[in-house]
């Protein structure tokens, strides 16, 4: 049998001021980002919205022989014009549509008659790599390529305020869906620690964007989704192993059978979630421009829920359950036997010190 | 136990089998030609709906009429004007809206000119929506002059913009249009409205859902009462010449379907030249409107079945359901005009007082009936759409992303499916059937239900795929931990799927629930996301836990009696 880890004994909770602390200089930093660069004048803002949330312009143009959509997102690139989408128009042969996101420019360009100036002279000018362009009521050269630009129109956001706001209910909604479940399934500790890990993934994918103004269009949106999917499996993977060792060793703490716990799930851990970021990372490598903010979101998810697991949900679900029960233990100090019964609540209190002797002693 | 296995197996074959037919199975007549692989490939094409970033489909470009819609704000407040002037028991000769051109006015007359200035004043703080920086006044002799401002015109341009943006959205969802994309097009003050959508089977039905106007107005009929039948013209001119030469500003003449054309998803019918209509003089403004709606249903009138004999019953909010109820109270005996973008459909009697339902007849099919329900729920457009330019579009993702975004699926499997059977040897085959089962499972759901994939469906079914890894390396992990422990091969089975049993329950549960969640209350990639998700991770609870037990039973009872070694 052929096994990466057998047999581990890592005290993962010894470490978990040193996670927690990670964890939140990463957020810290993601916020900063966000808020130096929004309130910072003239530079990026906090995020980089893509044409999806902004809206932009959108290029028709005609071609004597029409590029594939790879070379001219290539072209326009190169021209300085980055995460465009490229659509091809089918009852038309040689026509295309491009949409590009707002533009930076030099010129003041709040007003959308600029932007679309803009948008228009940069698409000109990567297209004519192709060939020359000709106006509009001309006929094309018979020699070589040549284009034309037929129109140009701004456009506003497909994403409005609407749906963003729809998908961050809809998305508390589930969470609470989560919390319910874990709470009826566990304990309620084990739900709210397993709800906050979700956010502490969400916030900090978020913050990475921020830092280096990946583009967030409507993909994100499903990724964001999937990673909390991802990262709900993945706690409650070692909350049942949790649930399952409480039951058989009565005697334990609940720091150490935790410890146990991560470290009975760490093969499945590494195996699962190292196939799943392989996976994610071939996307990110061969998954091509349109679909690299989706794959980069998972990918910095699916590193985050793993870890978080391990180091967020189980320690604060752990440090929450010890708050509980020692306050219960003071409220009725004269309480008898407290066995019985099974669940984590009505485990015996365990003070620190006791946890570290048994943790040693292992 | 050889029983057992042999129940687990057929099961197992008839749901791959059908899974597999749905699938790949062409819905023509089988040729042998459609299992080649490019016929295969063809077939899966025609099977999968996909979506507008995956597969394109049309690209609308339409336009808001604001004349239109500024036409009628113009007369709503000339009536509201009157009403204030009536209510305040001011000498009025008469208040009518007046466009000319770009102008838009609303002209009081008054018998004097002693309280004009105090009327100038009042009346538009009695008003409702009236906009005290949309119309300048002017007085001279006995009249007061509104006229719209230049720049109030642009902004009501672009609430009615918004307002059509949002109407449309709730519309296509409402019909199940799989994300569509919508959004405001060319300058600010042009008033365009860009939809692209999946390619449709029906796309001239969803267009005319997205502009049908369902402009519902609940009117009184001038002149009979019940029982004499209600008083027709049969022609407009006849009907104006009732009025004395000239409608007006408290009448209108509308055209009466006497019960006869069809209606059309929402829209009307053109009156054909030549084609006897009957028209009837109806007292203006309306009782209440479309606006006052609180729910519109399509009923069947008598329940013999077929796909006729359709109405649309209505129920008023409370608001609007008071006016109403007083308004009949007052009128019983009265014909009353239920009008439907300026035609009567019909023109019941009132028998006594009612408050707060109604209904639409006029030989409605049940699909123009459901769709006029439809368009009359999420409200009546502020004006009228023209569509400016219709074209096929290719996928909003790009050809080229799709293809590379395959490459990527295709070599992260071939990892997955690699990896596991290194790591699990032969019972990682176990966990390959499984995930390939799945994945037919996922699409053959997606099929059943109609469902449109695009790239959250994508990243739905990745997931899932991902959960369906899971489970299996759950399972695997726990029968070697048993097998450690000195367990012997099938107890270590038994256990390990007990024990993994447990994990995968709570976990496949609770991301059922979240989204089943943001599949009630989301729309569009929400929705996309979550149709995958659970499809996949039904699937997976089949493939996971069953089929691979079968298949280690299968391995158990090949090797009669103790089995001392798995591969594992």
């Amino acid at each position: 049998m052929f096994q990466i880890f057998q047999n581990v004994s890592v005290d993962w909770l010894r470490y978990r001021k040193v996670f927690i602390l990670i964890s939140v200089a990463i957020m810290l930093g993601g916020l900063a980002s966000a808020l130096i660069r929004d309130r910072t004048e003239g530079g990026t803002e906090a995020f980089n919205l893509g044409i999806d949330f902004k809206g932009g312009t959108v290029v028709t143009a005609d071609f004597k022989q029409r590029p594939s959509a790879e070379d001219i997102r290539d072209r326009l690139r190169g021209a300085g014009v980055s995460d465009t989408i490229i659509q091809p128009i089918t009852d038309k042969p040689g026509q295309v549509m491009i949409r590009l996101p707002k533009l930076e420019a030099d010129e003041n360009v709040s007003a959308e008659e600029t932007q679309v100036i803009v948008g228009r002279k940069k698409v000109a000018e990567a297209l004519s790599t192709f060939g020359v362009q000709v106006e509009v009521k001309q006929e094309f050269p018979a020699e070589g390529n040549a284009f034309k630009i037929i129109g140009t129109d701004a456009v506003g956001a497909v994403a409005g305020e609407a749906l963003r706001n729809q998908a961050v209910a809809v998305t508390l909604l589930a969470l609470v869906g989560i919390l319910l479940y874990i709470a009826f399934r566990f304990e309620w500790t084990y739900g709210a620690a397993a709800v906050i890990s979700v956010f502490h993934d969400v916030l900090v994918t978020l913050g990475f964007f921020s830092i280096f103004q990946f583009e967030i269009n409507l993909t994100v949106i499903a990724a964001l989704l999937t990673l909390v999917g991802f990262s709900v499996n993945d706690t409650i993977v070692v909350f049942d192993r949790i649930r399952e060792n409480l039951r058989m060793h009565r005697r334990s703490t609940l720091y150490a059978v935790t410890n146990d716990s991560i470290n009975q799930t760490l093969s499945r851990t590494i195996i699962t979630n190292g196939l799943v970021f392989l996976s994610v990372l071939a996307m990110v490598l061969f998954g091509g421009d349109v679909l690299r903010s989706f794959s980069v979101a998972l990918l910095i998810g699916i590193i985050f829920g793993t870890y978080s697991s391990i180091a967020i949900a189980s320690p604060i679900m752990v440090w929450w359950q010890q708050r509980l029960e020692s306050g219960k233990a003071q409220a009725t100090p004269a309480a008898g036997t407290r066995s019985g019964g099974g669940g984590a609540q009505k485990r015996p209190a365990a003070g620190t010190r006791n946890e570290k002797a048994s943790a040693a002693a292992r | 136990m050889k029983k057992n296995l042999l129940q687990r197996v057929i099961i197992i074959a008839i749901v791959t089998l059908v899974g597999l037919w749905v699938v790949i199975g062409p819905r023509h007549k089988p040729t042998l030609k459609d299992f080649t692989l490019a016929g295969i490939n063809n077939t899966l094409r025609e099977n999968i709906n996909l979506g507008l970033d995956l597969r394109g489909g049309s690209h609308l470009v339409m336009q808001v009429q604001v004349p239109d819609y500024l036409k009628r704000v113009t007369e709503n407040v000339a009536n509201g004007v009157q009403t204030a002037a009536r209510e305040a028991g001011y000498n009025v000769k008469s208040v009518r809206p007046e466009v000319s051109g770009d102008n838009y006015r609303v002209i009081l007359e008054a018998e004097d000119n002693s309280k004009l200035q105090q009327m100038r004043e009042q009346l538009p703080n009695k008003v409702n929506d009236f906009g005290s920086n949309v119309w300048q006044s002017t007085a001279s002799g006995n009249t007061i002059t509104w006229e719209m401002a230049g720049g109030a015109k642009d902004e009501l341009g672009r609430r009615a913009t918004q307002d059509a943006l949002r109407i449309i959205d709730t519309r296509i969802n409402a019909i199940g249009v799989a994300e569509p994309t919508l959004q405001e097009h060319g300058a600010s003050n042009s008033h365009q409205i860009l939809l692209q959508m999946p390619g449709l089977d029906d796309p001239e039905r969803v267009k005319a859902l997205i502009t049908g106007e369902s402009r519902l107005e609940l009117m009184k009929v001038v002149g009979s009462t019940n029982p004499t039948p209600i008083t027709t013209y049969p022609t407009q001119q006849a009907a104006i010449a009732s009025l004395g030469g000239t409608v007006p500003q408290n009448r209108r003449v509308l055209p009466y379907d006497d019960r006869d054309e069809p209606t059309n998803a929402g829209q009307t019918p053109a009156p054909k030249p030549g084609e006897p209509t009957s028209w009837v003089v109806v007292e203006s403004p309306a009782v209440v409107d479309g606006s006052e709606l609180r729910s519109a249903d399509a009923v069947q009138e008598n329940p013999v079945g077929g796909d006729d004999g359709y109405s649309i019953s209505f129920t008023l909010k409370p608001s609007g359901a008071q006016k109403f109820g007083t308004w009949t109270g007052q009128n019983v005996g009265a014909y009353m005009a239920v009008v439907l973008n300026d035609r009567v459909k019909s023109a019941p009697f009132i028998k006594s007082q009612i408050t707060d339902t109604g209904q639409i007849t006029g030989n409605f099919t049940k699909d123009s009936a459901n769709d006029l329900a439809l368009t009359l729920r999420s409200g009546a457009l502020p004006a009228k759409l023209l569509y400016l330019e219709e074209r096929t579009v290719g996928p909003s993702l790009g050809a080229d992303s799709i293809r590379a975004g395959v490459t990527a699926c295709l070599v992260g499997l071939a990892l997955v499916v690699l990896t596991m059977v290194i790591y699990y040897r032969w019972s990682g085959i176990n966990a390959v059937v499984a995930l390939l089962l799945n994945t037919v499972l996922t699409l053959g759901g997606l099929i059943i239900f109609d469902a449109t994939l695009t790239l959250p469906g994508i990243a739905g079914v990745i997931l899932g795929i991902g959960m369906a890894v899971d489970s299996n390396v759950l399972i695997f992990e726990r029968i070697r931990e048993e097998l450690q422990s000195g367990k012997t091969v099938a107890s270590a089975i038994d256990m390990g799927f007990a024990r993994a049993f447990v994990t995968i329950i709570d976990t496949h549960v609770t991301t059922i629930v979240s989204s089943l969640f943001l599949f009630v209350f989301g729309t569009g990639p929400i929705r996309g996301f979550a149709v995958t998700l659970i499809l996949g991770l039904l699937a997976n609870l089949f493939t996971a836990v069953y089929v691979s037990r079968t298949i280690f039973i299968w391995e158990l009872s090949r090797k009669q009696g103790r089995v001392e070694t798995l591969s594992i």
